[in-house]
């Protein structure tokens, strides 16, 4: 067997320098949960994103800031299959092309998204949300005879838990208040249990209090989950962020830790103007 | 804290006691009631049933089925077709290719052939009237064609995302475009006459009492059964889903649905209904032609739903009764007046009940209780 | 001197006078009495003389209104009182008068030689009547020389064909072969079927034994045919384009409550019918109480049928439409249960049979090019009409400030409403314009096909698939999907006949907006909702 450098003997330890077999489903073998590499996409002329090219490790929890009109939206429905990149590419660990696969596939394969506008089942009541949400069969067999095990009735009493909705899970969720819907939102996005959890403003139109309770919540899934939160509010994105990203014009502007990102002078300019 | 239940026994969770009482009562009606007033009672009584009660009453539910059909597709999965009178009508075309087959040499012409095809000097059957003097086989064809042919457009539609008033738009198409087919001499179908002069099913004479309240009481019982399923429906995960659909599609899209396999099985489903509706209605009502096919029937079928309240499957039901009630009455009474009354209807639900006379009623309840 | 001009003048006059009075009572004798051949000879010399003056009295043998006596005919009418068939003057009937029997022969040389001579008459229609009863009937070369005198003097192009036509069917038959291969040339440029027949029935019969001639025929009647088939396709882009132009009229309106507004209107056939009524109203109006000014009324119905749909359209958007904004599954059937109410109440107050309606003179007629090419002057009309009004639109939208709100409250109302633009008011206006072009589609209705009660049925699906097809919000695109529809269901019809081609649009309709939905399906964009 040859040798491919490194200390004798350790390559057949770790495996290191040999390939694998290919399996089904995500394979993140090298650490990145999401690759972007040079997407472009174009609306009637206008270039919503502009070679942009990012990538997210496993168990990273990224923030994403800019202004408006930046391209952030636009990179989470590319993310999710709502849109089609013009040109580059989009991975989702080694092997899965999302540029390949539609919406449902997508969120199956374990990509989670909130909108910037809670979007949740009005007429359903909060139990019904995450149930619907919960992870299982998406079939239609399942949808006509299926139960839910005790394990996932387990799962919607935590999750309710830590939403704290417990007490309102027989009401109809277009009841709730603002601030309610959108941890109704978070909830069932962790109640899908996605690898990746794409968080278009989170915090928006939220309380102080809910604010920290949801910089709580990240931080205490952050390293089991891969999470990528585009936030304006800083002193939310000051709590929860090691590593930002700045998109700009459709591209990344500038990436690092928060305090290279508030010193950074093309980023001040973008921000404040000249 | 208590969990809500959502694997109850099936009765508790089809019906509360009240529902089942309702139900049985309504079985009860159209079981035993009924037939014995039309049957037993003397026609001399008070207390008989006229058998053209028992025509209009039995057709009324076929309507109601029909309208079921269109609750489940429209009231809870928001798809509004305006086209399902294609279904109903060619499900009551195949099993009239059936009854046609058993009208045998009574025709006008006592041959082999059915009369139209005798004008149109044909001298055999076409090959798609084959078999067709199989009950079993007319059953067949009902059960299958029109939801295959629901299937295939579905699939197309669905798989282009094509919704809303775009998608209601393209069933007016379908069905106008089936509805000149039909109208062709040459479809085989008998043109613009369409099937008629019906003599026997099964061997029995269709034209006596006995007759008719045996295809009412099957009709009857076909009403409550797809009730019952329609409710599992729609109790049960699947009916969560749908209206999910209704409501917001795309995030039950990002929550990894695939909506186009829950719209095509509803709609394929709902498309089976209503060629069993049909195919119920030719017998009692003695005769089928395009003309049921025609868009305005179509969209006639949406306005039951809407009156007696979408969503809510007792609605529709009560919807094809009020409505078509109404229209017998009026045709009787007021020819003149039936299409203002019909089309006010139209307006003032659309505008004033969005949620149809279930939800006055439910509306009124709440205000009396507090 | 004035003896000398005298002299001159009745010398010309009695020259002249023997000139026209070649008809004269031994000719009509001649004509009337005797055996069929000299009967035929006398009825050629008539011919050849061109006398017009001839006319009525063969007319009369026709009509078997002469008797003939030892000598003389006299033209008897029905009471029996007797004429003298030169002077029109009263005679006695002799005793011995006999009846003249017309047998089939003679009288087909009557109506043809009747024929040839009236082809000199002044009066347009009597020429036209004329050629034809000669194209229907037996022509020989005893009418050649009339027929070529009449294709000499003819400037009415239709006329003109058949006699050219009719010429070269007689020289035919001509022993001298070149005369023949110019006949077969003269057939050869027509493009009527009649030519075609006269070509294919000589090629058949075993006269023509000339090589040459032969080829030459078949020669022309493939020329023949790809003439006709030049023509038909014309007819064909023709009635498309006018089909077309009704569409587009028909879907304009929508376009505008649809295609901007984003509003289903079922009842936008109706405003159509009402339109074709209102046209109907201000027929009879003029009719009765301006009957000098009837071939106006047309121009008068414009304005009428615009104003009154308008005002019923803006009926229903203020009472209905403004509940039901952004609901549209409820705006299609609250407009669908108007457009019951709207039918029921026209045939409550006009009866539920179709109305007539008549086009005015300068509406009536065609405009002909060849026998297989004619254009009615209602449908060109109709297409032009159908131009003014797209460019009036246009105009309206686009260079005007009504125009410009209507855009701006469809593109953000919200915003349109922040700057001041009263959005109520646009979207009733908006509404009314788009009703009132429907009203307008009616009055074009009206001059073309039948008018009743369902007049708008058949239009509705059309003319949402025109919208759709040719993109939602945009004006070009809807006038190039109506032609485009129209042309397409126009020819489709002829290869397969209206019903299967009627489908055959529907289905491709079907099809093509699953394939190309034009971005407005898919969900693209940023709203979550889609």
């Amino acid at each position: 067997m040859k040798d491919v450098g490194g200390t004798p003997g350790k390559a057949e330890e770790t495996g290191e320098g040999y390939g694998h077999v290919l399996q089904p489903g995500l394979d993140t073998t090298h650490g990145v949960m999401l690759y972007l590499d040079e997407v472009t996409v174009s609306f009637d002329g206008f270039r919503a994103l502009n070679k942009l090219s990012l990538s997210v490790d496993v168990g990273e929890l990224r923030v994403i800031i800019g202004p408006n009109g930046a391209g952030k939206t636009t990179m989470m429905d590319v993310i999710t299959g709502k849109t089609r990149p013009d040109t580059g590419t989009v991975f989702f660990g080694q092997t899965m092309d999302l540029t390949k696969m539609n919406e449902p596939e997508i969120a199956q394969a374990g990509i989670g998204r909130k909108f910037q506008k809670p979007t949740i089942f009005a007429h359903h009541t909060v139990f019904e949300n995450l149930d619907l949400a919960i992870k299982n069969d998406r079939g239609i067999w399942a949808a006509l005879f299926g139960k839910l095990t005790g394990e996932q009735r387990d799962r919607i009493d935590e999750i309710l838990e830590t939403i704290q909705l417990t007490s309102l899970m027989k009401s109809r969720a277009g009841l709730l208040s603002h601030g309610q819907k959108q941890w109704l939102e978070i909830g069932m996005l962790l109640a899908q249990e996605p690898k990746l959890l794409l968080l278009d403003e989170p915090v928006a139109g939220m309380t102080d209090h809910e604010t920290a309770r949801t910089a709580e919540l990240l931080k205490s899934i952050e390293g089991k989950h891969s999470i990528v939160v585009v936030e304006h509010d800083m002193e939310f994105v000051d709590t929860i962020a090691h590593k930002i990203t700045v998109l700009h014009e459709g591209s990344v502007l500038a990436e690092g830790p928060m305090e290279s990102i508030q010193n950074n002078e093309k980023v001040i300019e973008v921000y404040l103007g000249r | 804290m208590a969990r809500p239940e959502l694997s109850q026994g099936l009765m508790r969770r089809l019906y509360d006691g009240p529902g089942w009482m309702g139900v049985i009562a309504g079985f009860g009606i159209i079981a035993i009631l009924i037939p014995l007033l039309n049957l037993a009672v003397p026609e001399t009584s008070a207390f008989h049933i006229p058998d053209y009660t028992v025509a209009l009453t039995g057709k009324i539910m076929c309507y109601a089925i029909l309208a079921l059909a269109m609750d489940l597709v429209w009231g809870y999965t928001g798809i509004l077709s305006l086209g399902h009178g294609i279904f109903f009508a060619m499900g009551g075309y195949a099993f009239g290719m059936y009854l046609m087959r058993q009208i045998g040499h009574d025709g006008s012409y006592h041959s082999d052939l059915p009369d139209f095809m005798v004008f149109l000097d044909w001298k055999a059957y076409p090959w798609y009237w084959k078999f067709t003097n199989h009950f079993v086989y007319a059953l067949v064809l009902v059960a299958v064609v029109p939801a295959a042919l629901a299937a295939a457009f579905g699939f197309f539609a669905f798989r282009s995302r094509i919704k809303g008033v775009y998608f209601s738009i393209i069933t007016q198409a379908m069905t106008v475009a089936f509805m000149l087919l039909f109208f062709r001499n040459e479809t085989g179908f008998g043109g613009n006459n369409g099937f008629t002069d019906f003599k026997r099913i099964l061997g029995y004479t269709i034209a006596t009492p006995q007759t008719r309240i045996v295809l009412f009481i099957v009709t009857g019982v076909v009403l409550i059964g797809t009730l019952l399923v329609g409710r599992f429906i729609v109790t049960g995960k699947l009916g969560r889903i749908l209206v999910a659909i209704r409501d917001a599609e795309s995030r039950l899209m990002f929550l990894g649905y695939n909506p186009l396999l829950f719209k095509l099985a509803i709609w394929t489903f709902s498309a089976f209904i209503a060629a069993v509706a049909g195919a119920l209605y030719v017998p009692q009502v003695g005769i089928i032609n395009p003309s049921e096919m025609s868009p305005a029937n179509s969209i006639e079928i949406a306005i039951w739903t809407a009156v007696g309240g979408r969503g809510t499957l007792v609605g529709a039901i009560l919807g094809a009764a009020i409505v078509n009630g109404a229209k017998s009455w009026f045709t009787a009474a007021f020819p003149e007046y039936w299409l203002y009354f019909l089309g006010g209807l139209f307006v003032i639900v659309t505008l004033f009940l969005p949620d149809g006379v279930l939800g006055l009623i439910h509306k009124l309840r709440s205000k009396q209780k507090s | 001197m004035r003896n000398w001009l005298s002299a001159v003048v009745g010398i010309a006059v009695l020259l002249l006078g023997t000139a026209s009075w070649a008809f004269d009572a031994q000719t009509a004798f001649k004509l009337a009495s005797g055996e069929s051949d000299a009967r035929i000879a006398a009825i050629d010399s008539v011919i050849a003389d061109d006398d017009a003056d001839a006319i009525p009295f063969l007319q009369k043998l026709l009509d078997d209104s002469v008797k003939i006596s030892k000598d003389h005919a006299f033209v008897v009418d029905d009471s029996g009182a007797a004429t003298d068939p030169v002077t029109g003057q009263a005679a006695t009937l002799p005793d011995d008068a006999d009846d003249v029997i017309n047998n089939n022969r003679i009288r087909g040389e009557i109506e043809a030689a009747l024929a040839a001579l009236k082809l000199s008459l002044p009066d347009r229609i009597a020429r036209l009547d004329a050629a034809k009863a000669l194209q229907a009937g037996n022509v020989d070369a005893s009418k050649l020389p009339l027929i070529q005198k009449a294709v000499a003097k003819e400037k009415d192009a239709e006329i003109h064909e058949i006699l050219v036509q009719l010429e070269a069917v007689i020289q035919l038959n001509s022993p001298d072969k070149a005369i023949r291969l110019g006949a077969v040339h003269a057939l050869g440029e027509s493009s009527s079927p009649s030519a075609k027949e006269v070509l294919s029935s000589r090629l058949a019969s075993s006269d023509e034994t000339d090589a040459d001639v032969r080829a030459a025929i078949t020669a022309a009647l493939k020329a023949i045919d790809r003439h006709m088939l030049g023509y038909e396709y014309a007819a064909e882009v023709f009635t498309g384009v006018s089909l077309g132009s009704i569409l587009l009229l028909a879907a304009l309106g929508l376009a505008i409550t649809y295609g901007l507004m984003g509003i289903i209107n079922m009842a936008h056939g109706e405003l159509m019918m009402i339109g074709a009524y209102a046209t109907y109203a201000v027929q009879n109006l003029f009719k009765s109480h301006f009957p000098e000014l009837f071939q106006f009324y047309p121009v008068a119905a414009i304005p009428v049928a615009f104003f009154v749909t308008a005002c019923v359209g803006m009926v229903i958007e203020r009472s209905i439409l403004k509940f039901l904004y952004g609901r549209s599954l409820e705006t299609l059937l609250a407009t669908w249960g108007v457009s019951l109410i709207l039918m029921q109440g026209v045939r409550t107050i006009f009866g539920a049979q179709n109305v007539e309606v008549e086009n005015p003179s300068w509406m009536s007629g065609n405009f002909t090019i060849s026998a297989s090419l004619v254009l009615p002057y209602n449908r060109i009309i109709i297409i032009g009409f159908s131009i003014v009004v797209v460019a009036l639109v246009w105009w309206l939208l686009t260079k005007t400030r009504l125009g410009l709100f209507v855009r701006a409250v469809t593109q953000n109302r919200a915003m349109a409403s922040c700057i001041g633009v009263p959005t109520a008011r646009v979207d009733t206006l908006a509404f009314g314009l788009g009703s009132g072009i429907a009203g307008l589609a009616g009055v074009a209705l009206s001059q073309i096909g039948n008018v009743g009660p369902d007049l708008g049925q058949h239009y509705i699906v059309n003319s949402f698939m025109v919208v759709v097809l040719g993109g939602v919000g945009q004006l070009a695109g809807s006038v190039l999907a109506a032609l485009g529809l129209g042309v397409v269901s126009k020819f489709a019809e002829g290869l397969t006949g209206p019903v299967i081609a009627e489908i055959c649009v529907l289905v491709f309709v079907i099809v093509f907006i699953q394939r190309r939905p034009q971005g407005l399906f898919a969900m693209t964009g940023r709203s979550a909702e889609g």
